[in-house]
């Protein structure tokens, strides 16, 4: 199942390891992707940290770790080709995995339902 | 993440609801909608960001084909001499005149139909604003001038006018008339068709026209690095017009997005931005704006420091900046020395579509303007290395005839 922060970042659980990025929502409002910055691998965030940073031509933003824990993987695709971000935001252009250091955080995060609403009403 | 679009979003939101009253349109507004355009305040009017294409296609599409601005947004009028009637001889010496006083560019000499690129000064040689003028086309005009400025400015503008030429000549703002700009190689071609022999019309040159029975001025001239026209057209006729540009299949509707990373690739300032009223056009490394005459005879606001500028070069200099890497650096960015120490700012950067990286431009101390020099950029904390280099990022490609 996907979960959904409130600043658009999703994750999704894939065996032992959690898979992030920004929700489909978040990439048709930057518009066309031009650069990805990753985290290294090994680094630890806290929920809330900055931890990569996604620009279109528009504007720059920060994303933040939706739960703690340690970087597994970067997706170094988007890096190289950040256009995939529009392409399949949710799906192969997924940012880094996370082992999650207290998986309980996800209960507090949006089901699709819950954010679909959401982004209605902002 | 906070997404930067989403905060635009939000301040267009909150512009809606704050500004609802205060907000302009332009005479296309409504054609905007109907094209699906995200719109967003700036300079006062609700304008169009970007259409269904998104900012990187309609760039591209701009540089590929042809693209179609509405800039009614901006200030358009024109400046009569009070002093001798319209038309009569040495109206126009009048009238140029009388407009030097306020701006470094050599008016006097502009032929009929002619344009200039200059500026408005204030005391310390500080620009208040960049504009247009054009020298009416026509003889019986002569003592007449054409300004185009910016639309935020307009106000302030068109007071400094007035009040500095008081008793010498007459400011009417054109505000029933809407602007349009068409940019991109595809540009003539399409114009011509509707409007017969703008093909062949020379670049910095208007004519006033005709198009199905509207009266329209023609301005081969743009604000993208292509070649491309300005036409001011009365704003019940704008749609229409707008409407048969686009009706052609290499014309798509181009935002403010576009605009901008299209004239920053082409090395061209943002009023507000780039220049600024602590700013001369000699730091700006806009001098071409100042005539050649002028230099040495000076009457304009702030002469002696431009003048001791030109002579002994100026303390800091705006350059084109290529980052290293793909990460854009963007307007506040801080420039240093390989050394570490503070030499600038960014005023304008992103991520140009054409040149497929990161460009920007800004202000460095002159020590460290040369071409080739190596800076650093402060990116979110990171330093990261940058060039200067000449600009533009992407060649002019203006009719030359």
């Amino acid at each position: 199942m996907t979960k959904y922060t409130n600043d658009h970042e999703f994750v999704r659980e894939d065996g032992d390891v959690y898979v992030v990025g920004i929700s489909k929502h978040a990439a048709e409002q930057l518009g066309d992707v031009v650069f990805v910055e990753l985290p290294e691998i090994g680094k630890s965030f806290s929920k809330g940290d900055d931890m990569a940073v996604v620009e279109s031509v528009k504007a720059a933003s920060d994303v933040y770790a939706p739960i703690s824990g340690e970087i597994v993987a970067a997706n170094a695709a988007i890096v190289d080709e950040p256009a995939k971000v529009n392409e399949d935001p949710e799906g192969s252009a997924w940012f880094v995995k996370i082992k999650a250091s207290d998986p309980a955080e996800l209960d507090a995060l949006m089901d699709e339902a819950a954010y679909t609403a959401f982004t209605v009403e902002s | 993440m906070t997404a930067g679009a989403a905060a635009v979003k939000a301040a267009a939101v909150m512009g809606h609801m704050l500004m609802a009253d205060a907000l302009r349109t332009t005479p296309l507004h409504a054609l905007h909608q109907r094209l699906g355009a995200k719109m967003a305040p700036f300079a006062g009017y609700d304008m169009p960001v970007q259409y269904r294409l998104g900012v990187l296609k309609e760039h591209l599409h701009t540089r590929e084909k042809a693209g179609l601005f509405d800039v009614s947004h901006m200030g358009q009028a024109f400046l009569t001499t009070t002093e001798v009637e319209k038309g009569a001889d040495g109206a126009h010496e009048k009238i140029a005149d009388a407009i030097e006083t306020l701006v470094p560019g050599e008016i006097r000499k502009l032929k009929r139909g002619g344009m200039r690129y200059s500026v408005l000064l204030n005391d310390a040689g500080g620009i208040v604003d960049d504009l247009m003028i054009t020298r009416a086309a026509m003889a019986e005009g002569d003592g007449v001038l054409f300004l185009v400025v910016n639309a935020a400015c307009k106000e302030n503008d068109y007071r400094l006018i007035e009040e500095t030429l008081e008793g010498r000549a007459r400011l009417d703002p054109l505000d029933d008339r809407a602007l349009l700009a068409l940019q991109g190689p595809a540009a003539a071609g399409v114009l011509n068709a509707m409007i017969p022999g703008v093909a062949d019309q020379k670049f910095m040159s208007m004519r006033p026209l005709e198009w199905d029975g509207a009266f329209v001025l023609v301005s081969r001239c743009g604000y993208t690095g292509e070649d491309g026209f300005e036409i001011s057209i009365e704003a019940k006729n704008a749609e229409r017009f707008a409407e048969a540009l686009l009706a052609h299949p290499d014309v798509a509707p181009i935002g403010l997005g576009a605009r901008d990373s299209l004239r920053l690739e082409a090395g061209l300032c943002l009023y507000g931005h780039d220049l600024t009223p602590e700013t001369t056009p000699v730091e700006g490394n806009i001098a071409f704006a100042i005539g050649k005459r002028r230099r040495t005879e000076g009457g304009f606001p702030g002469a002696s420091i431009i003048q001791r500028q030109l002579g002994d070069g100026p303390q800091r200099l705006r350059v084109g900046l290529e980052p290293e890497g793909r990460a854009p650096a963007r307007e506040g960015t801080e420039i240093l020395s390989t050394d570490g120490a503070a030499i600038g700012r960014v005023t304008s950067g992103g991520f140009g579509p054409t040149c497929e990286g990161p460009v920007a431009m800004g202000y460095v101390d002159a020590s460290h303007a040369a071409t080739g020099g190596e800076v650093h950029l402060v990116v979110r904390g990171k330093t990261l290395p940058a060039r200067v280099v000449d600009m533009p990022f992407t060649p002019h490609r203006y009719f030359r005839g």
